[in-house]
């Protein structure tokens, strides 16, 4: 599931960007293209594509920094809550 | 409006069609008079609450409707349809409802969304500065921490609905990320100051807001702080909009059939203005730019149903394509009526009027211009 997610979402940065050069492990904030309008997108296809919704709490930058810091936050929302 | 018209509900309200009805009971007659009052009269807000249509499609557990995007777009193009200052108070509350529902906290959210869906408590939305219209990032209203709180400093102005909110969205400077706080009226170093004489949409309540050295607790941050702070103003720009885009279809559709009937009735040399050439050919454009510019509205509105992030590009394209045809088009209704337009005594002035408004709210044509184009360049280099 991991690959699966990272790929799905580095295939949705890279199908806006085609020209841009990172891998999952990238500071994709440090390539220069990302903005605030970009930022809504990228949390709205994330929620829409894996059927999450990420809490305020977890929109910080750490968690989208790369492609592979996106995916974790989506499993951890995927997972059901402990106790429940 | 009558006294003996009553109040609609929800279920009434909530289609395009029970939205019409709703124009031609409570504002078509009078729209031309709020507009050289220079405000929307509290019965005829009364009169929305009571219909439900302030935030329609907030959930149904905090009193909204639940109604889908597209239909909320359907209702602000039937509202603009009467009246651009109806409209654009919709289109601020609209949006604070939108981010309150969105990135609200449960207490925020139980604290102020009742009140917003019944339009008890009016909002409006604080963005742009004396010296910062487009350019977000230069915003110099500040938000400092202070003990558990904030404290917040600045003016904004061109505030739609400023004179009568009950509750502000202020967007400020929070170090390097523009954070929205709740505000509401009463709150200590708030100040309110009316705007008179605009252009367009003149009844729309228009205010400068200062606020000096404002304190807020710390449950007024709405939202996430750092990179994802500019979602807020993102998200609830993008909403704003979706509202504008529908309302110029609004203004284009009032122009298109003012048009229609005007040409029907005027003749020159005998003949009916609507059997000549010229006349047809600028019909024929207003119907094709209106069901062009609806149908790009409505594609927006689906794709924000289904939560799909290509929402916020179409809807970009929405509001250029209906915000420049309505003004386009509510020149030629003008030119059509020849002086009879440019007077008080037909509504196509007012429509000219508002029309050019909305080419400069919620992200002027050329910004538009600027991110369409480069969404494009993004997608189209080899």
């Amino acid at each position: 599931m991991g690959d699966y997610t990272a790929e799905t979402i580095n295939d949705f940065i890279h199908g806006r960007f085609p020209d841009a050069t990172f891998t999952d492990d990238d500071d994709i904030f440090s390539l220069g293209f990302i903005n605030s309008l970009f930022a809504m997108e990228l949390v709205m296809y994330i929620e829409q594509k894996f059927s999450v919704t990420i809490p305020n709490d977890e929109l910080k930058f750490d968690n989208f920094r790369t492609v592979n810091c996106m995916a974790e936050l989506v499993h951890r929302q995927a997972l059901p809550a402990v106790g429940q | 409006m009558t006294a003996s018209t009553p109040p609609r509900t929800l279920d009434q309200v909530r289609d395009r069609a029970s939205a019409r009805r709703f124009v031609r009971d409570h504002i078509a007659a009078t729209a031309d008079e709020y507009d050289r009052l220079g405000r929307v009269p509290e019965p005829l807000l009364d009169a929305i609450g009571a219909a439900g249509l302030w935030a329609p499609f907030l959930p149904a557990d905090v009193g909204g409707g639940g109604v889908s995007y597209t239909a909320l777009g359907a209702i602000h193009e039937e509202i603009g349809r009467g009246c651009s200052s109806v409209r654009s108070l919709l289109t601020v509350h609209t949006m604070v409802a939108f981010a309150v529902d969105r990135w609200g906290t449960q207490d925020q959210r139980r604290r102020w969304l009742p009140s917003l869906a019944s339009g008890r408590v009016p909002a409006s939305l604080c963005v742009s500065e004396p010296e910062v219209g487009s350019d977000a990032t230069r915003m110099t209203t500040s938000a400092r921490r202070v003990g558990g709180g904030w404290v917040v400093n600045g003016t904004k102005t061109w505030i739609t609905g400023g004179r009568r909110a009950g509750l502000f969205l202020v967007f400020a400077r929070n170090g390097p990320a523009v954070t929205a706080f709740l505000v509401p009226r009463e709150t200590p170093g708030v100040e309110i100051t009316p705007i008179d004489d605009m252009l367009g949409t003149r009844a729309s309540m228009l205010a400068t807001v200062t606020l000096r050295d404002v304190p807020l607790a710390a449950d007024a941050l709405l939202g996430p702080e750092s990179f994802a702070a500019g979602m807020v103003l993102t998200g609830t720009l993008d909403l704003g909009r979706f509202s504008v885009a529908a309302g110029s279809v609004g203004i284009t559709q009032a122009c298109l059939d003012a048009c229609a009937g005007y040409t029907s009735q005027r003749r020159i040399r005998d003949v009916p203005l609507r059997e000549l050439q010229l006349i047809r050919a600028k019909i024929t454009d207003m119907v094709t730019d209106v069901t062009a510019a609806r149908l790009l509205y409505e594609r927006a509105g689906r794709l924000k149903d289904a939560g799909d992030a290509q929402t916020i590009m179409a809807t970009w394209i929405a509001k250029y394509f209906a915000s420049t045809a309505a003004a386009r088009h509510a020149s030629a209704a003008v030119q059509i009526h020849g002086a009879n337009g440019a007077s008080a005594r037909h509504p196509v002035a007012r429509y000219f009027r508002d029309a050019k408004v909305m080419e400069i709210i919620e992200g002027s044509s050329e910004i538009q211009q600027i991110t369409i184009a480069d969404a494009a360049y993004q997608k189209a280099m080899p």
